[in-house]
């Protein structure tokens, strides 16, 4: 077998970027910081890079999902929010507790609440918020997303350049979405030092289902002293239908 | 011409509460110590109660009186709403405080007919409003003042005539200081014509300079400069059509005409609108409206369209609209530099363009979706926060880490059946929605007592715990435990 050649490499390399150029997956500017201890889960991104101003899928089926959805998210926010940003939570069935958000790093007055009676409404306010330049990212908390649905939000963000987080709770419906990432977040077991009793910092098991010219992969990630830390990494890949890994 | 209300703010009150209408009253307030009246009515007066006598004089010559506390800057509030309504009669309307108006009448009495028949209108009208007057017209505003309220022959005095209408009355006519007037009484000047025989210089001598300029605006030697109400101009715009409107497009570019044409002029004064009311007026003599508001004032008329655009499709133009009214009721300052500043911010809650997308929301859905939270002093988690609709309002206090908060909390907490190993231990295991939870781990209880001052009930140990699964809940037992009745235990969060 023929060694790759440095220059070999660097070509596949060019080539890599090119087609992801092609496929309108733009690179973002320089000034979007790693968040904190993400460095490996980063990896799993085209570039190696956060995408920020893209759609992220998050499945919650219940409650305590959407609560180990709502912590993870929100550590994610407080990278996003650094600059002074605001970020918008739009749901129907909200039941967010504002002031846990501080304890993630995200000041909660900083978020504008807005509570919708109709999933119709909700995805008309999404797409408005979307659009929206001075926002630094929307929560959208919905039953079900259509393709269709999804491809008109992602086509906000790309000019807007708003980061998008979708929460879906329909188990039944999961449809093949435009978005460029899909999470599931669970919360598991959590573990104090020397057997100390109580409960621990949030600890998840974060699976990336799929993600838009990248590795999807599965991690524990823990929240402790305001950032995430990586407790390990599970490396191999996560064996799914085809069908649910099929990238839209 | 100058009116006098004889009882303001008693007239004032009865048109307020007919109840009081036939009854003795009175305005009172304090002043060293001492409750004193400051209006009287109709029926008081006649008692022998005036303004000036202490409450509990007057209580004890009508015992039935009631007493109303004063409410300070009203009469003047009072006469400028008077004043206003007042320029139908003449366009410059002057307020007299405490209690009168002078209205400069030059050129308007002939068009109702003379001037008895202007003053007799005028003095009806008032009297069907409710209020006492007594009008004069004269040459001069000094003049006019003095006979409106010390005149007993006529209230309209013939041009040129004045200065001996003027005469017989006594000096208290001429709006002098209450010092001067009791050193007048002391030395036996009981009338006007006394005072005028006397040298000017011996006058300003003995009672000072504003004897003889009151005398001299009396008489008219010298000029009194009257301030008149402006009346605010209502930012509304009319746009008549010459063929009645059916078509949406009909009516955007009718929208679109009056925006131009209102924020052309909410630019050259530096305000912005808050909220907006477009009428139209159909050709059946029906009249349908939308309303708009915005989070912030605004004057682009781009974003105001859009938010109008939303409510077009709830128009009934029916057979047609042949006048839109866009009026803007509610205004602020809104000055070029502020929306320069806000175009230059990178992001925040005072983007311009967060604030539109907020104002459509509303505009679609109802302000009140929108809700932003604040922190509040408070442990009892249901009452940690308030919701705040100004996006301008900063947090008062920080937001509390020390204790754990669940990310999802129940809004209402939901009854579990749990399995305790001894009292005031967490739980061993519960029971949620058919669903058996093993505690493995767990912290608490973190006490929180209801504050007794706002509600009664139960306090609540919260304690927060984790499953089998790694999954976090945090759960509260009702109460003391009592050995009584049952305990009751409830969950109301999920923890992240």
């Amino acid at each position: 077998m023929a060694l790759l050649t440095d220059e070999k490499k660097e070509m596949i390399s060019t080539l890599r970027r090119d087609i992801l150029l092609r496929e309108g997956f733009k690179t973002l500017s320089a000034s979007t910081r790693p968040i904190t201890g993400l460095k490996t889960l980063e990896a799993a991104f085209p570039n190696g890079i956060f995408p920020v101003g893209a759609i992220h899928e998050f499945l919650s089926f219940k409650p305590e999902q959407t609560a180990a959805c709502g912590g993870f998210i929100a550590g994610l926010l407080s990278a996003l929010m650094k600059q002074g940003g605001i970020c918008v939570w739009i749901s129907a069935i909200r039941k967010i507790f504002p002031p846990a958000l501080k304890v993630f790093g995200v000041a909660p007055d900083r978020i504008v609440f807005i509570d919708l009676q109709r999933q119709k409404d909700v995805l008309w306010a999404t797409e408005e918020a979307l659009k929206c330049k001075g926002i630094a990212a929307v929560i959208a908390e919905l039953g079900e997303l259509t393709f269709m649905q999804s491809r008109r939000l992602q086509l906000a963000v790309e000019n807007s350049k708003v980061t998008g987080f979708i929460l879906r709770s329909n188990q039944h419906k999961l449809c093949t979405t435009a978005s460029t990432a899909r999470w599931q977040i669970t919360p598991v077991s959590s573990e104090l030092a020397e057997d100390m009793p109580g409960v621990g910092f949030p600890r998840w098991q974060v699976d990336l289902l799929k993600v838009r010219n990248g590795k999807p992969g599965s991690w524990q990630i823990e929240w402790s002293a305001g950032r995430f830390l990586l407790i390990s990494e599970n490396t191999v890949t996560i064996t799914l239908p085809g069908q649910i890994r099929k990238v839209g | 011409m100058s009116v006098w209300f004889r009882h303001l703010m008693t007239d004032w009150q009865a048109n307020r509460r007919p109840e009081l209408r036939g009854l003795p009253f009175v305005f009172a307030a304090k002043e060293r110590n001492r409750i004193i009246i400051t209006a009287a009515s109709t029926e008081a007066e006649k008692q022998g109660i005036s303004a000036g006598m202490a409450a509990a004089d007057a209580k004890a010559v009508s015992p039935g009186l009631q007493i109303i506390d004063e409410i300070p800057g009203k009469s003047t509030t009072l006469l400028n709403a008077i004043g206003e309504w007042c320029i139908r009669f003449t366009p410059i309307v002057a307020i007299d405080p405490p209690d009168g108006l002078i209205l400069d009448i030059s050129g308007c009495p002939h068009l109702w007919g003379g001037e008895r028949e202007y003053l007799k209108y005028i003095s009806a009208r008032l009297q069907a409003r409710g209020y006492d007057t007594r009008i004069a017209i004269a040459d001069t505003i000094g003049t006019a003042w003095a006979i409106a309220r010390f005149g007993k022959v006529t209230p309209i005095i013939a041009p040129g005539t004045h200065v001996e209408a003027l005469l017989n009355l006594s000096p208290a006519a001429l709006r002098l200081e209450s010092v001067i007037l009791d050193r007048l009484q002391k030395l036996g000047f009981y009338k006007i014509e006394k005072l005028v025989s006397i040298g000017r210089s011996a006058l300003r001598r003995r009672f000072g300079q504003s004897i003889l300029q009151r005398l001299d605006q009396a008489v008219g030697h010298e000029l009194e400069p009257i301030a008149s109400i402006q009346p605010i101009v209502p930012f509304e715009e009319r746009l008549p059509c010459l063929e009645p409107i059916r078509t949406v497009t009909g009516i955007e570019i009718a929208i679109e005409k009056l925006l131009d044409m209102l924020c052309r002029r909410l630019e050259k004064e530096g305000k912005g609108l808050r909220t907006a009311i477009l009428r139209c007026y159909r050709i059946d003599g029906k009249m349908v409206q939308i309303a708009i508001g915005t989070n912030r004032a605004s004057r682009s008329s781009n974003h105001l369209f859009k938010l109008m655009e939303l409510k077009i499709r709830t128009i009934e133009p029916a057979l047609g609209i042949e006048l839109f009214v866009l009026e803007a009721p509610e205004t602020e300052d809104l000055s070029a530099e502020q929306e320069l500043l806000w175009a230059t911010e990178e992001c925040g809650l005072e983007d311009a363009e967060v604030s539109e997308l907020l104002d459509r929301i509303a505009g679609k859905v109802g302000a009140e979706a929108i809700r932003r939270y604040l922190p509040q002093e408070h442990y009892w988690p249901e009452r940690s926060v308030k919701s705040s609709p100004l996006l301008s309002e900063k947090p008062a206090t920080g937001w509390p880490v020390s204790r754990p908060r669940p990310v999802q909390l129940l809004a209402r907490p939901e009854p579990i059946e749990v399995t305790v190993p001894l009292p005031d231990y967490p739980p061993m295991q519960f029971i949620y929605k058919r669903e058996l939870h093993q505690i493995k781990k767990a912290d608490g209880p973190e006490r929180i007592e209801r504050e007794w001052w706002l509600e009664a009930g139960e306090l609540r140990d919260y304690y927060t715990v984790e499953d089998q699964d790694g999954k976090r809940y945090w759960l509260f037992r009702s109460g003391h435990y009592s050995g009584e009745q049952p305990v009751r235990w409830f969950i109301h969060g999920f923890f992240a």
